[in-house]
């Protein structure tokens, strides 16, 4: 212990041990105190979980976005949170229109479904174009080129987006089928949250199906791989990159309407910014490049948020604890960084990339 | 050595071409004075919150200084009144950078502002620096006119406000809380902004002098979407009334989540001024109906032929509830530049800085939209000028959710309601 590999005492593994044991005795101690006060019952911790994989599978969905290009192309797409935002904001005029024609709540399940490929096709749109105009005459560069670029689109669509449909916050229309709860003994869940889960597992379970079992997803994976030998097995990579953002902007558009029946309200042209970055710490959690990671990384985080601010933070005593969940997830993105670099499912790299 | 010189040399070149035009000039205000020559126009500057979520707030108060320089023709004094509008958002670095680019311009003489006390905290210390004042239509922190820092006071000579101070709104809030509403618990959350802040510590205070007990305060952050912890604690607190009065969005997400969260579906919810804005029904959704707000309620002859005005100039009604406010403002500006302006032989005008001030300081029983205004010197309500009896409480219903209908009714006036019936 406290040696590094030659055998010497090390200063920085014998700070990173302390640190370790004093974070495990902090989440103890805390949690220990909440539970043994029995302040929040049994349903309120129920509640906060399901809010939390619901906000959870929304970070997955976005994260995922972020993990598909990284495993491609090894750059972090900044600009991701806005494709997400594009997706989210045109829809929100598209569900007016079908709430005013009353579509909305005749065939909830229609409706929705519209909404989500509407959303996924303009966010699709968006992040394609994006790679075409910002990144395809980028590559081969240094990786920081790309990255500040990112950054770029990322304000330049922010402002394209204020400018098309102005800056105030609007709210998407209520879906009478999903209000209400389900009630099991004591516990309720709302319906939504129910919803916003189970919508967010199918389009994850039709990535993971994209990716494994069909011609263009083992293509991709080839490419991730090693693009040189790729190309030589004749496969278009120009076109893979672009069929892999439009995945990632298609995922993310999604997440933009799922994430509007959950939440309705604040959407405006920055509503991308909090969750990008959020679905980016996720996506690191769960090991940048690895698709099951992301969605972990997305589910752990969001659980993490709702939970434990009232169970760790304050137990311990501190005031305000519920204004630290932002705190709480990038302390989560520092620990990984500090004790498991590669996240938790590790990170998927072929050898000439690590 | 000479380069040293020529630097001496030029700069007191410069120096001695500057100074004539003070001596020139019949000033003698210790805080400077606005010379107009004989055809300058009459520039008022505005800090406003004109974009963004907030912007309804702002734009409602543009109107209503608009609609005052139009009741007198345009003119004052004989020449034209131009406005110059700076975006001061709803934030401390909007607040300052609007007043910086106001205070860079010597030819303003007055300055409408700001919307938000967040604002006017960080605009205040330049506009009383560079001599001006500025007169606010909707700022209601305590913070704004109390002169002691070590109570989180920030007032300096320059700051006057139309709108109520909240030492008054929001301790009414709570009395009607306890003696109409007559609930017993409190919970309260603010969102760390200077004017939430205020409003819920004095709302807390007043229901605890009243025998309330409050539960639980807490705050969220600017930018939350999610509540679900914060309404756990409260639900955990088991409050009979939640007053939350934070500005959009945050206010509806709120508001939507507290109506689903279990151990508080009997609350009453209260929220104040910062959401009294047209679109906060509609964003909230259903669970909008039923909340409590504190708010302006302006009501009168005078007030319904403004509206009216507004009506035909800018073709709906206004969006939210200060322009009657901002209204005021305006003219008690214009009249104050009018009494201090003093005109030479030549047509030219001087008006002193502090004499301005002095102009706005005595105004007394003024007959404004919103009733009766004096403007108080005394700390903690130093240059509030803002009547106390323009404000009810409103309660939201369905046509303010699905019909747009505004403002929701008043369930409880303060111009004309009294406790003792209660």
């Amino acid at each position: 212990m406290f040696r590094n590999k030659s055998g010497e005492f090390s200063w920085v593994d014998f700070t990173i041990d302390v640190l370790r044991v004093l974070i495990v005795l902090a989440v103890v101690v805390g949690a220990w105190n909440t539970l043994s006060s029995g302040r929040i019952s049994l349903a309120q911790w129920v509640n906060l979980l399901a809010a939390g994989l619901s906000q959870g599978s929304i970070y997955a969905l976005i994260a995922l976005g972020y993990t598909l290009v990284y495993g491609i192309l090894l750059m972090i797409n900044f600009a991701h949170g806005e494709v997400f935002m594009a997706g989210a904001f045109t829809t929100f005029f598209f569900a007016e229109a079908l709430n005013r024609t009353g579509f909305l709540n005749e065939q909830p399940l229609l409706a929705i479904l519209l909404m989500i490929l509407f959303a996924g096709l303009v966010s699709m749109t968006v992040a394609v174009l994006v790679e075409r105009i910002a990144y395809r005459p980028l590559r081969g560069s240094p990786r920081l080129v790309p990255l500040i670029t990112a950054i770029g689109a990322s304000f330049f669509l922010q402002y394209a987006f204020r400018g098309l449909y102005g800056s105030s916050f609007k709210a998407y229309p209520q879906v009478r089928a999903l209000q209400g709860a389900v009630q099991i003994g004591d516990i309720s869940i709302p319906v939504a949250q129910i919803f916003v889960f189970c919508s967010a597992l199918v389009l994850m379970i039709g990535l993971h199906w994209l990716v494994e079992r069909t011609r263009i997803g083992k293509a991709m994976r080839a490419v991730s791989e090693n693009k040189e030998v790729a190309r030589l097995m004749g496969i278009d990579i120009d076109w893979v990159i672009l069929f892999t953002f439009g995945v990632g902007g298609f995922l993310a558009g999604s997440a933009g309407v799922i994430n509007g029946l959950f939440r309705p309200q604040g959407v405006n042209f920055y509503m991308g910014f909090i969750p990008g970055i959020k679905a980016f710490t996720a996506a690191v959690l769960g090991g940048i490049g690895n698709i099951p990671g992301a969605m972990l990384g997305g589910l752990f985080l969001g659980v993490i948020e709702a939970i434990g601010p009232n169970l760790v933070l304050a137990g311990l005593g501190i005031p305000g604890a519920n204004q630290l969940k932002d705190v709480i997830a990038f302390t989560m993105l520092v620990l990984v960084l500090i004790f498991r670099p590669q996240g938790i499912l590790g990170e998927r790299l072929s050898e000439t990339k690590a | 050595m000479i380069r040293t010189g020529l630097i001496s040399l030029i700069l007191a070149l410069m120096l001695g071409w500057a100074a004539p035009v003070g001596a020139h000039s019949a000033c003698e205000d210790p805080l400077g004075c606005v010379e107009l020559g004989a055809d300058d126009p009459i520039v008022i500057g505005a800090m406003l919150v004109v974009s963004g979520a907030n912007s309804a707030l702002g734009l409602d108060a543009q109107g209503g200084v608009e609609l005052a320089i139009e009741a007198r023709g345009g003119m004052l004094l004989e020449r034209e009144i131009e406005m110059v509008v700076e975006d001061s958002l709803c934030s401390a670095e909007g607040g300052q950078a609007a007043a910086q680019r106001l205070a860079a311009d010597p030819s303003i003489i007055g300055i409408i502002g700001t919307s938000c006390s967040s604002a006017a905290q960080g605009a205040l210390p330049i506009v009383n620096a560079a001599g001006m004042l500025m007169i606010a239509p909707s700022n209601t922190s305590p913070s704004l006119t109390n002169e002691d820092t070590a109570s989180g006071g920030v007032y300096l000579p320059g700051y006057f406000r139309t709108s109520p101070n909240d030492l008054i709104r929001s301790a009414k809030a709570a009395e009607y809380a306890i003696k109409v509403l007559g609930v017993a618990s409190l919970a309260t959350v603010h969102d760390g902004d200077t004017y939430t802040e205020g409003a819920t510590r004095v709302m807390a205070e007043r229901f605890a002098e009243l025998g309330g007990d409050v539960v639980f305060s807490g705050a969220v952050n600017k930018g939350d979407t999610d509540m679900t912890a914060i309404l756990t604690e409260i639900a955990a607190s088991g409050p009979d009334i939640v007053y939350f009065p934070l500005f959009e969005p945050e206010s509806n997400f709120f508001g939507a989540q507290m109506a689903t969260t279990p151990g508080l579906e009997d609350a009453v919810m209260m929220t104040a001024a910062a959401s009294f804005v047209e679109s906060f029904p509609e964003n909230t959704g259903d669970a909008a109906i039923g909340i409590y707000m504190s708010g302006p309620l302006v009501g009168g002859d005078a007030y319904e032929a403004f509206l009216t005005t507004w009506l035909d100039e800018f073709g709906e009604s206004p969006p939210s509830g200060y322009h009657a406010h901002a209204y005021d403002a305006a003219n008690i500006l214009l009249d104050a530049i009018e009494a201090s302006a003093v005109a030479s032989d030549d047509g030219d005008l001087t008006i002193g800085r502090s004499a301005l001030r002095d102009a706005v300081h005595a105004v007394e029983d003024y007959p404004g939209l919103t009733g009766a205004l004096t403007c108080y010197d005394e700390s903690p309500y130093a240059g509030d000028c803002g009547s106390v009896t323009a404000m009810a409480i409103f309660h939201i219903t369905e046509a303010e959710v699905y019909d747009g209908n505004w403002p929701p009714p008043a369930v409880w006036n303060f111009a004309t309601d009294s406790f003792e019936d209660a």
